[in-house]
């Protein structure tokens, strides 16, 4: 067997190997998506917030107790916090949805395909865990950790199911992580760090992604 | 090199079956229209690469229902992950070889 031939031979098993499991309809631009709509809600968030407490933002989550707690915690409040970040979340994956199956149609990939249903698997565990954790949290008014746990979760969510998409999730998951567990020691600035892992960590994943592999350039 | 030669499988001569038998070890488990899919190649030319590797007991098969539609999965056997590595190991031996 020649030399060539014995490289190509291996060289299509791993490449069999990697399109069988990963799922590479992914769209780096519904990242950077997702970070626009994250820095706009943090935004109206902070905006918002003195309106409903009279309070100014910083002062709405003074340590008052050992405990990470919260000083004010009327209706209001909460219900604007859910609407933003459920509505940031909705438009992120209805973005991501859209533009990935788009990036799909025009690569002639399937999108739901073995390696799409693995990743979303992968990803739910964490993503089901990390959600009733969060609710329990603004259930029982533990507001302080809510960022640091948002955070964590979605990155372990990400770490997990990196394995089944491009290997780069993985640190962005990473980098969530990291960055929950710091959110963690400055309770003051749940809405900074929240911002700056939903917000500017996606725009920047999302932007070298779409460099990467998104664009019609014949090497991927 | 004879002795390096016969390391390599004769089942995995055909390109088809190599990349099916890859396919299975990357995998737990593989359905026959993702096979199909993925190699690009008919119906009937992918089901009788699957029954010579069924032959071999390289790999089997596990016929189910998704609701009424019947689903077939593959999955690799531990023989036939074993002779797949032997075989990549055949052909790393040969690059080894040849960089002298």
């Amino acid at each position: 067997m020649k030399d060539k031939d014995v490289l190509d031979e291996i060289s299509s098993i791993k490449n069999i190997m990697e399109r069988s499991t990963r799922f590479i309809s992914l769209s780096g631009l519904s990242g950077v998506m997702a970070g626009f709509y994250a820095l706009i809600g943090a935004v109206l968030a902070y905006r918002l917030i003195p309106i409903y407490s009279n309070q100014s933002f910083y002062e709405v989550f003074v340590n008052h107790n050992d405990h990470i707690g919260i000083a004010y915690d009327g209706p209001a409040f909460f219900t604007t916090f859910i609407v933003l970040g459920l509505s940031v979340l909705l438009l992120s994956v209805a973005t991501g949805i859209g533009l990935t199956i788009r990036k799909a149609q025009r690569k002639g990939q399937n999108v739901w395909n073995q390696s799409s249903r693995s990743f979303l698997k992968k990803g739910a565990l964490p993503l089901l865990a990390g959600g009733c954790f969060i609710l329990i949290l603004l259930w029982q008014g533990y507001y302080g950790i809510i960022a640091p746990a948002c955070l964590i979760f979605y990155g372990l969510a990400l770490a997990a199911a990196s394995q089944y998409t491009y290997g780069d999730v993985k640190w962005l998951g990473l980098c969530e992580i990291a960055l929950g567990l710091i959110a963690m020691l400055f309770p003051l600035y749940g809405l900074l760090f929240w911002a700056l892992g939903f917000g500017v960590l996606h725009i920047l994943y999302g932007t070298i992604m779409y460099f990467k592999y998104d664009r019609e350039n014949s090497a991927h | 090199m004879k002795i390096a030669l016969t390391n390599f499988d004769k089942a995995f001569e055909n390109r088809i079956r190599l990349q099916i038998m890859s396919v299975l070890v990357a995998n737990e488990s593989y359905d026959f229209n993702s096979l199909k899919e993925l190699l690009a190649v008919t119906d009937g030319n992918l089901a009788s690469h699957l029954k010579a590797l069924e032959k071999e007991e390289y790999i089997s098969v596990i016929k189910s229902f998704l609701g009424r539609k019947p689903n077939t999965r593959y999955q690799a056997s531990a023989k036939g992950i074993t002779a797949f590595k032997k075989h990549l190991e055949a052909l790393e031996n040969l690059i080894k070889q040849q960089k002298g």
